[in-house]
């Protein structure tokens, strides 16, 4: 009787696993085939691409590179300049202030504490959009459209990033040693650039390529403040492809052209995938 | 907080708070504050290009808020169209995306399953999270285009006879939209949901398990009432993020939210505005009304969070 029941049991759990896992590839497959399909379209020709689609790569790779690489509407090579300067210094800002800020609000008592940091928090999720009309006019005032300042600067201030250091430095930092730093009569600035900044350093690391990522990836607004052909973005420049005449595109360079937008960033996916996941959740509410 | 950094002898630090923190709030003030105020102060003038000419800026109190709810000659009326657009494409996506999470995370914690190779699933599920929206949604109109490999392959299939424009029916347009906005966000969200299922007490499943439950008791009787408030806090963060759709839908209708202005997003709505035509009155108006929804849903996040603080 027991034994029986146990089979079935066991049975069932068989049964369940299998569908899991059959759920769990459909979703990888659904998650991955539009990229595969990326992948070996930017390896076929355009009469190649005219022909029908096929699961194997072709041999036109690198003439599709080289295409898309000098082509003379859109420079890629430029945008990917343009968008990995601005990507890193947001990048380096937003780490630096926000755990400067962070650092600042944990470790002092100040009269403004409180309503500091209760501000940051009540600010952290109003979208940036709904300050744009204002951002724009003051970018325009001040003539600074086709310029990288209103771009970078701006990340400087980043409500989530400071966010994730504050509960980060509530989990790292003894107080100990911070007062073991005065102790040695280190200036407070110099504790916290030699002292707390490299025990911050997993913290930071994974802050800073989530900020690089929405950076390279920000769309909206240098959309309305760049428009000189050589300041421009790789966003802006996929979305010029779309607005531009497709059907006399070489298709072929056009896969290539989305493949180069994705890839530095996959490919940084792809060695610290590991990191980047466990940094998902660190940020965000425990309930 | 930190009781052991009073002042000693006479030194205070408090200074020290001051400076750490002020490039913050400078930073916050010039390029979010001034600006979310100037967008405000913008929503009661008219104020615009027509051509070469420029219209305003001049008083006209309520006159855009007015503007934006009045019907135009088809009896259209925009503001609500578009932010009717903008809740239909965020529910066919978010409701997948929350209940495959919501599955998802349940496997991947469960014991009993001992779901092998979760790092390589959490890593293929996670990737399209941080792909370029812009060129993600490129690749699906590439792909989906009247000449795009889907067609051609059920062509040459015989599955139709003539090349589908996906892009010109207004239900296979929503379709890829949420479909996108479903593969970018199911699994950063099954990740947060796995976090929120490990932080409930182990002994609260072992107790449910030893009184005879069964998985869809144990589902619904322990999981889920002690996952609702990081449930809540994720689909009120997703609906922030679903006000803010643009880059997809963008790109994918090349600013058109074609056919028939179906897939016309709020944000869409509001570059239109800041495009040529420099309409900021208008534009703030759109803001303001953005503004007020996403603060009404930021509360409930704010206490969530805040709640965590206080305990």
């Amino acid at each position: 009787m027991k034994n029986s029941e146990n089979t079935r049991g066991r049975i069932q759990l068989i049964v369940l696993r299998t569908v899991v896992y059959i759920i769990l590839i459909f979703l990888s497959i659904l998650c991955l085939f539009s990229f595969y399909m990326l992948l070996i379209n930017a390896t076929r020709s355009n009469a190649q691409l005219q022909a029908g689609f096929t699961l194997l790569p072709k041999n036109n790779f690198f003439v599709n590179l080289k295409n898309a690489w000098t082509d003379a509407s859109i420079n890629i090579p430029r945008g990917m300049l343009n968008s990995f300067f601005i990507a890193a210094c947001c990048a380096v800002l937003t780490t630096y202030f926000s755990a400067l800020t962070a650092y600042g609000i944990h470790v002092y008592n100040f009269k403004l504490k409180k309503p500091a940091f209760y501000f940051i928090m009540a600010v952290m999720m109003i979208p940036p959009q709904v300050s744009a009309v204002g951002f724009i006019q003051l970018v325009y005032k001040f003539h600074l459209t086709n310029n990288y300042i209103p771009l970078i600067l701006p990340s400087i201030a980043a409500p989530v990033v400071f966010f994730y250091m504050k509960q980060s430095l509530e989990s790292v930092l003894p107080m100990e040693m911070v007062e073991a730093a005065r102790m040695d009569g280190s200036g407070e600035f110099r504790t916290f650039n030699q002292i707390v900044l490299p025990i911050m350093k997993p913290a930071i690391a994974v802050q800073m390529i989530f900020s690089f990522v929405g950076s390279w990836n920000n769309y909206f607004i240098p959309a309305l403040l760049l428009d000189k052909a050589e300041m421009k973005t790789v966003p802006i420049m996929v979305a010029q492809l779309r607005s531009a005449d497709y059907s006399k595109f070489d298709m072929g360079k056009v896969y290539m052209f989305i493949l180069l937008a994705i890839l530095p960033v996959l490919v940084v996916y792809i060695i610290l995938s590991k990191s980047i996941i466990k940094g998902v959740t660190a940020g965000s509410v425990k309930g | 907080m930190n009781r052991k950094l009073k002042p000693r002898k006479g030194i205070s630090y408090a200074k020290w708070g001051y400076i750490f923190t002020l490039p913050f709030f400078i930073a916050y003030i010039i390029f979010t504050l001034t600006p979310q105020l100037m967008t405000i102060y913008n929503s009661f003038f008219e104020n615009y290009r027509s051509g070469l000419k420029q219209i305003g800026p001049n008083f006209v109190g309520l006159q855009n808020y007015v503007a934006l709810f009045t019907p135009d000659k088809t009896g259209m009326v925009g503001m609500l169209k578009y932010f009717g657009n903008t809740v239909v494409l965020w529910i066919m996506g978010a409701v997948p995306q929350i209940v495959v999470a919501l599955l998802l995370a349940v496997f991947f914690t469960s014991y009993r399953l001992n779901i092998k190779g979760q790092q390589f699933f959490k890593t293929v599920i996670y990737m399209p999270n941080l792909i370029m929206a812009a060129a993600f949604s490129m690749l699906f109109f590439t792909l989906f285009s009247p000449v795009g490999p889907i067609n051609q392959v059920l062509l040459a299939h015989g599955i139709v006879e003539k090349s589908v424009n996906f892009l010109g029916i207004k239900i296979s347009v929503r379709i890829l939209i949420s479909l996108m906005n479903f593969l970018m966000w199911f699994g950063n969200t099954t990740i947060l949901l796995m976090a929120g299922i490990q932080g409930i007490d182990q002994n609260m499943f072992e107790a449910a398990e030893i009184d005879g439950a069964n998985s869809l008791q144990v589902f619904f009787r322990v999981t889920l009432p002690l996952l609702a408030p990081i449930l809540v806090y994720t689909i009120i963060t997703a609906m922030i993020g679903g006000l803010q759709m643009f880059d997809v839908p963008q790109v994918l209708t090349n600013g058109k939210g074609t056919p028939d202005r179906a897939s016309m997003t709020m944000v869409m709505y509001l570059n239109n505005y800041l495009g040529t035509s420099k309409n900021y009155g208008m534009a703030g108006a759109i803001s303001v009304i953005l503004f007020l929804v996403s603060s009404a849903l930021s509360l409930v996040v704010y206490n969530s969070l805040s709640r965590q603080y206080k305990n």
